[in-house]
């Protein structure tokens, strides 16, 4: 960890964030605010049906409004056009993915046509106008009933409905369940939901003169948009330029390349005119990956004192029809974090990824750790409670401890570093637990549903292999820092200048933060996995580092001093111990680019890093909730939710906590009401929202936010994610809370999201067998 | 959400909205705040030909007392009831229900004429003015008619609205002193849209009993229903809380309310005994009961 320079003090300062004032003020340029002259626009027909043949299209009528430039069904483009998705786990099935249906359609919202027309709403009446015949296929959606002998065939071209199936075991486990005084047993499952970015997707495609293309999209991750593009298109990659200009939240659903944007290129290219599209609400909800849907059965194996012996999970994941190139991650995400915080080395988990008539899934902002967490977090308050243990103290027997750090974990993962024990005390005092517990214990005495939870967990932050920062010292002095990290509400102007300003002994203001455009930008990889800080902002420090380390020796030339006697200084770098001897970074760069350079030395002063930490940084966290149940109504309150969060050095506390902030917000949704339900035919009944219920304001429950700090020692800043963390402790400490208000009632399960008429049907139920 | 094309028409006084409605017919729709109206055209669940906007007709809004009513223009916002220093003095429960709708944007836009000739089952203006024994002016080419609210609405979406009818005002009985009148509503989790809700109107006399009670549920049908069963408990009894307790559970007697994805009819027979009871203590504490 290099913070030898924190005479600055920027790094961990509570710096507001530089972008805000344009984008409030409604300045910021989005890929819907891209005009083009002679730009045409794109709507697409999607299939209401969630499984079907398609006999026939007829798009005459389409074709015969005037303005109507291009109309496009799967027969019009090629086979080989695909949408790619990567072989995640050997042997994997990979059915294909066109942009538009071919013969089929495989889930409601697939893409049946396109149409370019002079206007959007042109486009959208001749879109209308296209009449499709087609033939009801049997749909399955529920992942667990296509694992059913008999099921239908989600994919008619496959012989079964399973994409994979991926096993982790490490130590015996068999023997420890032999060995087990109890072992408590659970099913859980998690509800499908969709990220609800304020921006739709959107993409304008350009064709260039001379064959380029240019293409704007609302994306997390330009440099693999350009190369999903480029495979799927058959378009040579180093000929297409992808711009991300502002973009409105993603949350995940933004890092797949979407059929609409491949179908904006396609015409753009085929008419020679620029093609907008952008999504409406309705078709995100059927477009974008959503997120969750996984269904897990656990049994966790204990001696009679807690001692947890063993784990064995099966996961059902529901993947929808088609893959994209992260839809898999999910399933690999929850895999590998199983046992949580503890020491549990007996472990077997399987997941059985699979085909549903489904909207496909993919990464929503947790991307498999929340269901991992919900998992293993629920299962030991069960067991603590059949074994007659206080939740807490089962929780202390079996954490990591922090000596034990790196610890490789049952599912052969290594977890960098971790206070487990310092965070659930920090929980426990902030909430001022024994207080909650008092207050429980009186409320359940007037026969008032009122409950506590504790939930501690880990989440990995990072990985998903490197990413790259461009230093560049400007002819003034001033810095432009390129990262392939590409931010879409994250801060990264904020944060990224504040490192570096830091670094560079320079102000804020001297550095520009530049991302999102494949051209300007090095090679990059995107923002997803919680890894801007972790990996972005290493990949910066280290390009950082050797900008420092080139300017040193010029410095010493022009200071004709030894490299070694050359520190850094304010603005520049001076020799060490002779007051006022010093140059300023302009002075170098002049040097740099105008040739007073020490003898062999190229030209210029810009470096480039590319950053691999090859590991996850392993942040953790704890969290206590107090919620109380409308035994008439069933409603849910949160009354109070302390989330303590522990993600290395805080490089600025006011990102961190607006990442908690969201982050929670986005579990209530889960926890409270966002629920994507399909019917008994496979059609969408929540895709508006009149009926998907996304969270407001006034639904934030009291808040208290800590923190303790544990440094990641693998990477430059020592820093660990924090843009997932409340997204994946909060959904387990309500379901904690929750399930110990219902205890009472003897009412040991119940999936989210909690509705007040799901959970007064479970009250009543419970009610109703006591009274026998 | 972008609807088919259609024509517009800015009418400049009510008469020419009238004439404009009698040449166009079923192929024209009437615009007051376009809250329920263009989110509809916009899935294109609704496809006018027309659009006959009545924005600019001169007095259609605003809250005045006239006679032993309350007269309310059709074009007056929501967010003017909620606020309106008359209704929050003499008719609170109506206030209550203007300022649970929607959210803020649709509260300044969205007005009380709109959703009651909308009549979605859903609405909670539909649900109190029944409780209050409220009634709708209709004009005509031919004239002018005043219709109750139990008249008005028929069924989802339905009222009594001629095809050559303008609502242009609502028409509230001031409730004699030692009256209180209240509205208690469960939201749906996402459209914030009544999953249940009860208006109530009680009359109390200065001993403490009920002289008379209209309580009225929403979304247990297509329209506005009466709690007739609990009407008739509360009749002449002392106002306690075990009384309106026991009325109140008779709430859904005779209903049989449609199920959805979010809540069961079982579901919301239950939360409306609970609704109708919140809402008859407040309007009782507001009659002066203490409870």
């Amino acid at each position: 960890m290099s913070t030898e320079h924190t005479a600055t003090g920027l790094i961990g300062a509570p710096i507001r964030r530089v972008e805000d004032p344009v984008l409030v003020t409604g300045k910021g340029c989005y890929v819907d605010d891209i005009h083009l002259p002679g730009m045409l626009h794109l709507a697409v027909l999607l299939s209401p049906h969630p499984h079907a043949k398609i006999v026939s299209i007829d798009t005459s009528a389409a074709r015969a409004i005037p303005g109507v430039r291009s109309v496009l069904t799967g027969a019009d483009i090629s086979e080989r056009v695909n949408i790619p998705a990567p072989m995640v786990v050997p042997g994997m099935k990979i059915p294909p993915h066109p942009p538009l249906a071919r013969g089929a359609v495989h889930a409601a919202g697939t893409p049946v046509a396109a149409v370019v027309a002079q206007s959007r709403a042109l486009a959208q009446d001749a879109a209308n106008a296209i009449e499709v015949e087609y033939e009801s296929l049997p749909a399955v959606t529920d992942a667990e009933k296509a694992l059913e002998p008999g099921a239908p065939l989600a994919r008619t071209e496959l012989d079964n409905n399973v994409c994979f199936l991926s096993t982790k075991t490490n130590g015996d486990v068999e023997k420890a369940f032999a060995q087990a005084d109890h072992i408590c047993r659970m099913h859980i499952a998690s509800p499908r939901l969709v990220a609800m970015a304020i921006e739709p997707r959107g993409a304008v495609a350009k064709p260039e003169p001379a064959g380029d293309l240019t293409m704007w999209l609302s994306t997390q991750a330009p440099h693999r948009a350009r190369a999903d593009l480029a495979t799927a298109l058959g378009f040579p990659e180093h000929r297409i330029r992808v711009i991300a200009p502002d973009v409105g939240g993603g949350f995940g659903s933004k890092g797949p390349l979407y059929r609409e944007y491949v179908l904006a290129a396609y015409l753009a290219l085929k008419l020679g005119r620029p093609v907008k599209w952008i999504a409406t609400r309705s078709e995100d909800f059927v477009g974008v990956i959503q997120g969750r849907d996984q269904a897990m059965t656990s049994e966790l194996a204990l001696k009679k004192d807690g001692t947890m012996l063993g784990l064995k999970a099966r996961v059902v994941a529901n993947l929808g029809a088609y893959l994209y190139a992260n839809t898999t991650t999910p399933t690999q995400r929850m895999m590998g974090m199983a046992p949580g915080c503890y020491q549990i080395q007996n472990v077997h988990v399987e997941v059985a990824a699979v085909f549903t008539n489904t909207v496909p899934t993919g990464p929503y902002r947790g991307a498999g750790r929340p269901e991992a967490v919900l998992n293993i977090e629920r299962l030991v308050d069960k067991a603590a409670r059949e074994l007659g243990i206080d939740p807490l103290e089962i929780r202390r027997k079996n954490f990591i401890r922090p000596e034990q750090f790196p610890y490789r974990t049952g599912v052969n993962v290594e977890y960098d570093s971790g206070d487990y024990e310092k965070s659930l005390s920090e929980a426990l005092r902030l909430s001022d637990y024994q207080e909650l517990i008092r207050y429980r214990d009186e409320a359940r005495e007037r026969g008032e549903l009122v409950g506590v939870g504790v939930s501690t967990f880990v989440e990995p932050s990072g990985g998903a292999g490197f990413e790259s920062g461009t230093v560049r010292v400007e002819r003034s002095g001033e810095f432009t820092i390129l990262t392939g990290s590409s931010s879409h509400g994250q801060g990264h102007e904020t944060v990224y200048a504040q490192v570096a300003a830091e670094k560079l002994r320079v102000s804020m203001d001297q550095v520009a933060i530049r991302h999102g455009d494949t051209l300007a930008i090095q090679q990059g990889v995107g923002t997803f996995a919680s890894r801007s800080a972790v990996t972005g902002g290493g990949a910066m420090v280290i390009a950082i580092d050797r900008v420092v380390e080139k300017a040193r020796r010029i410095a010493g030339h022009l200071l004709e001093a030894a490299a070694e006697d050359i520190v850094q200084a304010d603005g520049g770098f001076a020799v060490a111990g002779v007051p006022g001897k010093a140059v300023t970074w302009r002075q170098l760069a002049a040097a740099a680019y105008g040739g007073r350079l020490p003898r062999g030395m190229e030209p210029g002063l810009q470096e480039t890093a590319f950053f691999d930490p090859k590991r996850d940084a392993w942040a953790f966290g704890s969290h206590v909730a107090l919620v109380r149940i409308d035994r008439e109504t069933g409603r849910l309150a949160i009354e109070k939710l302390v989330l303590v969060d522990d993600c290395g050095v805080i490089l600025n506390p006011l990102i961190v906590e607006g990442q908690i902030h969201g982050g929670l917000a986005q579990a209530l949704g889960e926890i409270l009401g966002e629920h994507m339900i399909f019917g008994d035919e496979g059609e969408v009944l929540t895709g508006s929202l009149m009926n998907y219920a996304v969270p407001r304001a006034s639904d934030m429950p009291p808040l208290i936010v800590g923190e303790t700090v544990t440094p990641n020692p693998f990477n430059p800043l020592g820093v660990k994610g924090v843009g997932e963390a409340a997204t994946n402790g909060a959904p387990a400490v309500v379901a904690n809370a929750v399930m110990d208000a219902l205890a009472p009632l003897g009412i040991d399960h119940i999936d989210m999201p909690y509705t007040a008429p799901k959970l007064w049907a479970a009250i009543r139920e419970a009610e109703a067998k006591r009274k026998g | 959400m972008f609807p088919a094309s259609f024509g517009y028409f800015a009418a400049r006084s009510l008469e020419e909205a009238l004439e404009l409605l009698t040449e166009y017919g079923e192929d024209a729709k009437l615009l007051a705040g376009g809250h329920s109206l263009i989110p509809a055209m916009k899935l294109r669940l609704a496809t006018p030909r027309y659009l006959i906007d009545l924005g600019r007709v001169p007095g259609l809004s605003g809250v005045r007392i006239d006679g032993e009513a309350l007269a309310i223009g059709a074009l007056t916002a929501h967010a003017d009831v909620a606020s309106s220093a008359i209704i929050r003095q003499r008719l609170p429960g109506l206030a209550d229900a203007a300022s649970v709708i929607g959210d803020v944007q649709v509260r300044n836009r969205g007005t009380i004429g709109g959703s009651v000739a909308h009549a979605d089952p859903a609405a909670d203006l539909p649900v109190i003015l029944t409780a209050l024994g409220a009634s709708f002016v209709l004009a005509s080419p031919s004239g002018k008619r005043t219709v109750a609210a139990e008249d008005f609405f028929i069924d989802f979406y339905t009222t009594a609205l001629a095809p050559n009818e303008v609502l242009t005002g609502i028409r509230v009985p001031l409730p004699p002193s030692g009256a209180g009148a209240a509205y208690a509503k469960l939201p749906h989790p996402a459209s914030g849209y009544v999953v249940v809700s009860a208006g109530a109107l009680i009359i109390r006399q200065p001993s403490g009993q009920c002289a008379s009670a209209r309580v009225a549920l929403g979304g247990m049908a297509g329209r506005p229903l009466r709690a007739g069963a609990t009407e008739t408990a509360l009749q002449g009894k002392a106002l306690t809380p075990q009384v309106i307790a026991a009325a109140a559970a008779k709430a859904a007697e005779g209903s049989d309310p449609i199920e959805d994805a979010y809540a069961s009819a079982e579901y919301k027979r239950q939360v409306a005994a609970v609704y109708a009871r919140r809402a008859i203590e407040s309007a009782a504490k507001r009659a002066g009961q203490k409870i």
